[in-house]
């Protein structure tokens, strides 16, 4: 019996780190929105590590929220920690990363989507997705209702027909209990996508109380708070520490004997792991050398003796946990509340999406998150904002937002998952981005907020406080670069007390800043203080200056890359009919089916002169028309 | 105009011609060509359009490569419809060489195969009509130098740059692996230990660069592989052809024992000559590694020569040979006819199923060895077997890596001494990275992370 239960413009299928940005964004942007979760009370949740950033992935945080989404924000609200990683290089690496309370974190998330309008949310597990000649209809719920829908987010995390695995027991589950969906993985295969099967894992969580804190070194937070979202300049709190432990021969000699008994090596888990986040006994069977491991203690969140063990991550069964974990200094005594588990689901091949993270076979259809085979709460949010955005766009019947390798992790991101596929569990890292000092945390809003303003995400308010702070970076280098430095001595003083060399005519401010031993500092010193300049003000006028060399090498780099990425290939190419492209190019060209000539030159076998042969092409197909 | 990179590449077949042509196109041919020529006494006019001046070519140095012809074509009335600047200089392998090398130092690109001529379509010099051509030029061109490039893998250029790359894919994982893991206790690579190992494989790149130059790496002509089972003659033919003809240069240094290469000139076409190991199933080792080169020098081979023992049936050895020559271009010697002939052409022409020439020989007599000439240079001049330009090209490819990689390097010495954080400096290593990598289409990031990943042990 299926009930016709109401008409939405998007429904988003999932309450994690995707489906709340791809929820957010498509109501912000006035499309009636519904968001299904299996259990309201998973929205948002931390299911790994209880924190939210680091490398790269504050970096992507940086992105959503300069476009208008939430995760920053959200962090903001509920850290109980906050450091900046990389201080000591330079500006392009240093990544933000928070402890979250992972109860606020949740609680104050399903707060803002219930206070959105043109938002619902509904505890309920959709079983099918309904197409009509090749477009989104509407989808069922497992209790029969039917909703019909214009388009669709499929943001279902690691829930697809999921399975834990402690040693030698397993059970059908989602993470921390909560029920897996069998049917909607089904229902992928039917409507024609070919699912992997990909495994992760998570520690024990221990009780506090039981830790010996005195044998572990204390990791205090950033004494200056720096927060994600730009909205916030500055932020005070109090922070609760974590704290650093070692395991020890003993540990390694504890998994060495187990090993037979880990599932990952009798042959239990079939999912592929990432190389991302190995389990303790994957590390110790690739790394036999390293003697001893780092292990982080961190807070679960204000309200609970919860603590998570980064780099405890294991399948092993539950006995050979305790053993282990009682063999690190500090936790001679632990408790073990929760057990580690590793964790096996389905997803899909991400090559299977156009870059706007739609499905290339079915219209309406976006794909966000661990789904399309990523890893991390960040590259999930970073796709559910594209994903939501997109869904929306489709809907207008306008172009989607797609954001290239030099616009942005979520571009390099995307276009990775989309162009290469992955076989692992794919994990963001600043590596992967060539035009890695263009895609800094601190230029995200000057990258990406003015995309999100015009697709009506980015609301007023932010697009007003961000020209401003663009007018101030201005006004301020355009200052230093008028402000002439004369050699007076007690210039000279200065300058020589910071080892800088003496000046012998006059120098602007600007110039001078470019020298590697001056600081903005020195020219508020210099120069004069700047009352209304903001923090993140002053970083963006120093970054830009100081690096400009290398800022300017990298755009020329991109501008090349735009150009390839500008040569669009038209959807109804024919491969097959290109005689001069190898025959692996062409099936690799045929199953990918580039948007660009840019993004066909990163497939994998795909040659420059395939490249060369398809431009011939396109140019001879322009000529014909 | 499209394009923004100035290509380069040598425009005249390789040989013994009178003349040899580089030709350059794009935005900085011009200012490249005001780099690398000197007017008589050193004086200076402007380029005209459609003109020919007289001069030389010097290199970096300032020191005189080439006494030469130089034409500019102005934009958009040349060949590509960009500017065009060619150079005509003296015939032979070494001065257009050198010409073309100093153009890539000034800042051209190596053109890659049938790119001129892509570029006149693109840029609409041609018609429609013509741009099939163009596409089978530019992809038939590319298998081959792919598979040379491919092949090349094992070649002493080819090798040393991968152990450079290596080297400094090693350098960079250790550098990235403390930026995307700052918390790992991995020890941030020193300063002065980076620089010194750049330092050292700047110098490398120089040696590598310096031996290329002095042309031990490039070898040039139609190349002729000489093939057959064990004992039919092959080495014979070789002789036979040495002492009918002046050995241009002997015996290259650094080939293998069992490939033994010569350079001949008959009546006047370039000929690098290969003799090959006999092949036959073999349990020895070293006789395996030598038949597998045989078979690799067959797939690059110009022509094939097949050498058969006309007083025996054809073996199953034979079979295999002539299995792979099939769609090559070949010639086939009935050798050791002075013996009772068991085998005809009719036989081996049945056993091919095509037209194949067939020449009857007795190679210890000397019978049959004009003939076989006659038939090289006939094929040639009827443009059946064509100078492969891939191999030079090849080796001035890696050359051109090697030369951007190197200022690559310099950039990345420079931001250390200016106290640039090691994330970016290592753009530069990135960059020398991608030069390295471009040759034989490797990509940095994919094995950046698998190095990374490899050597350290990362992860929550």
């Amino acid at each position: 019996m299926e009930l016709f239960a109401g008409e939405y413009d998007v429904i988003v299928i999932g309450g994690g780190h995707a489906g709340c940005e791809a929820a957010l964004a498509s109501s912000k942007m006035g499309y009636s929105t519904a968001m299904f979760a299996t259990n309201l009370d998973n929205i948002a949740m931390l299911a790994c590590n209880p924190s939210i950033g680091g490398t790269s992935k504050g970096h992507l945080v940086r992105e959503v929220d300069a476009m208008g989404g939430q995760m920053g924000l959200n962090i903001d609200d509920t850290f109980i920690q906050i450091r900046m990683l990389n201080t000591g290089k330079g500006p392009a690496v240093h990544s933000l990363r928070a402890q979250a309370d992972k109860h606020d974190y949740h609680r104050v998330m399903k707060r803002t989507l219930e206070a959105q309008p043109g938002l619902s949310i509904f505890q309920g597990e959709i079983v099918e997705i309904r197409e009509k000649s090749g477009r989104i209809v509407g989808v069922v719920t497992a209790l029969g209702d039917y909703y019909s829908c214009r388009a669709v987010v499929v943001a279902t995390g690691v829930y697809l027909k999921s399975r834990i695995i402690i040693g030698e027991y397993s059970v059908n589950s989602g993470p921390n209990g909560f029920y897996p969906a069998n049917s909607l993985s089904d229902n992928l295969r039917d409507l024609g996508f070919i699912m992997q099967r990909f495994k992760t894992g998570t520690p024990a969580r221990v009780d506090g109380n039981t830790i010996d804190y005195d044998k572990m070194y204390v990791q205090p937070g950033d004494e200056e708070i720096i927060p994600f979202s730009f909205l916030h300049d500055s932020l005070t709190r109090e922070q609760i520490p974590c704290w650093l432990t070692y395991t020890t021969e003993k540990t390694h000699d504890i998994i060495r004997a187990n090993l037979h008994r880990a599932p990952m090596y009798s042959g239990e888990i079939e999912g592929i792991g990432a190389r991302y986040c190995p389990s303790v006994e994957d590390k110790i069977v690739r790394f036999p050398d390293k003697k001893s491991h780092q292990i982080f203690i961190e807070p679960e969140g204000k309200h609970t003796n919860e603590m998570y063990p980064q780099g405890l991550s294991t399948s092993m069964p539950i006995d050979v946990q305790r053993e282990m974990y009682r063999s690190v200094p500090g936790l001679e005594n632990v408790n073990i509340m929760r057990p580690a588990y590793a964790i096996e689901y389905d997803c899909i091949d991400s090559k299977e999406l156009k870059l706007s993270l739609e499905s290339k076979s079915i219209e309406g259809l976006f794909f966000a998150g661990q789904i399309n085979g990523s890893s991390g709460y960040e590259e999930a949010a970073g796709q559910g904002i594209i994903a939501g955005i997109n869904a929306v766009q489709y809907i207008r019947n306008r172009d989607p937002v797609i954001l290239d390798r030099s616009q942005g992790y979520i571009g390099v991101l995307i276009d990775d998952l989309v162009t290469k596929g992955t076989n692992e569990p794919y994990r963001m890292m600043t590596s992967r981005a060539e035009y890695r000092l263009l895609l800094r945390q601190d230029n995200a809003d000057m990258r990406l907020t003015r995309i999100g303003y015009d697709v009506g995400l980015v609301d007023d308010k932010r697009y007003d406080w961000f020209m401003r702070k663009c007018e101030r970076v201005e006004n301020e280098i355009n200052r230093l670069k008028n402000l002439i430095l004369s050699p007076t001595q007690e210039v000279l003083d200065y300058l020589e007390r910071k080892g800088s060399s003496a000046i012998k005519s006059g120098i602007s401010l600007y110039e001078l800043l470019k020298r590697p031993e001056i600081v903005y500092k020195d020219i508020e010193y210099l120069g004069g203080k700047q009352e209304e300049l903001l923090r993140q003000d002053t970083e963006q006028v120093e970054v830009s200056i100081k690096y400009e060399g290398y800022i300017n090498k990298q755009l020329r780099q991109a501008q090349q890359f735009k150009k390839m990425e500008s040569r669009k290939i038209p959807r109804d190419i024919d491969y097959a009919n290109i005689s001069g492209i190898r025959l692996e190019a062409r099936q690799k060209l045929s199953s990918v089916r580039p948007e660009s000539l840019g993004q066909a030159s990163r497939i994998s076998g795909v040659s420059p002169a395939d490249i060369s042969v398809l431009m011939v092409y396109l140019e001879k197909r322009k000529r014909e028309i | 105009m499209i394009f923004e990179e100035t290509i380069a590449a040598i425009a005249t077949p390789p040989g013994q011609g009178g003349i040899g042509i580089v030709r350059i196109s794009g935005p900085e041919a011009l200012e490249i060509a005001r780099e690398v020529f000197v007017f008589p006494g050193n004086r200076t006019y402007p380029f005209k359009d459609r003109y020919l001046h007289y001069g030389k070519v010097r290199d970096s140095d300032n020191r005189i490569i080439d006494e030469v012809l130089l034409t500019y074509m102005k934009a958009p009335r040349s060949y590509t419809a960009e500017d065009v600047v060619e150079i005509h200089c003296h015939g032979g392998i070494i001065s257009v060489n050198n010409i073309l090398q100093e153009v890539i130092k000034r800042g051209a690109r190596l053109a890659l195969p049938g790119e001129f001529t892509k570029r006149a379509f693109l840029n609409g010099r041609i018609d429609l009509a013509q741009a099939e051509a163009v596409m089978d030029l530019v992809s038939a061109k590319t298998e081959k130098s792919a598979r040379i490039s491919a092949n090349q893998i094992v070649g002493s250029l080819s090798e040393k740059i991968g152990t450079i790359r290596e080297r400094l894919l090693a350098l960079m994982a250790h550098i990235e692996v403390t930026i995307d893991y700052p918390e790992e206790d991995i020890d941030e690579p020193m300063i002065f230990s980076i620089r010194d190992g750049i330092g050292e494989i700047i110098g490398e790149i120089e040696r590598l660069l310096r031996t290329a130059e002095e042309g031990k790496i490039i070898r040039q002509g139609i190349k002729v592989v000489i093939v057959g089972k064990t004992n039919v003659g092959k080495s014979s033919l070789l002789n036979a052809l040495l002492r009918e003809n002046r050995a241009i240069v002997t015996d290259i240094p650094g080939t293998t024992r069992d490939i033994i290469e010569d350079f001949i000139n008959i009546r006047g076409i370039a000929v690098r000559i290969v003799d090959t190991a006999g092949i036959r199933e073999t349990p020895d080792q070293i006789e395996r590694i030598g038949i597998q080169r045989s078979r690799q020098n067959m797939d690059e081979a110009d022509l094939v020569i097949m050498v058969i023992d006309s007083s025996e049936p054809l073996g199953c050895e034979d079979m295999e040979i002539l299995e792979h020559i099939r769609d090559k271009k070949a010639l086939i010697l009935l050798n050791k006819i002075d013996k009772t002939p068991v085998l005809t052409r009719k036989d081996v022409v049945e056993e091919l199923g095509g037209d194949i020439p067939v020449v009857n020989t007795s190679l210890t007599l000397g019978t049959g060895i004009d003939k076989v000439e006659d038939m090289i240079y006939t094929m040639f001049f009827k443009g059946e077997i064509e100078a492969d330009h891939d191999v030079t090209v090849t080796n001035i490819r890696h050359q051109e890596a090697l030369i951007r990689a190197q200022s690559q390097l310099q950039d990345l010495i420079e931001g250390l001494d200016t106290q640039m954080p090691l994330d970016i400096v290592s753009i530069d290593l990135r960059g020398a990275l991608d030069a390295l990598g471009s040759i034989t289409g490797e990509t940095v990031t994919d094995d950046l992370i698998d190095k990374i990943f490899s050597e350290f042990c990362l992860g929550k």
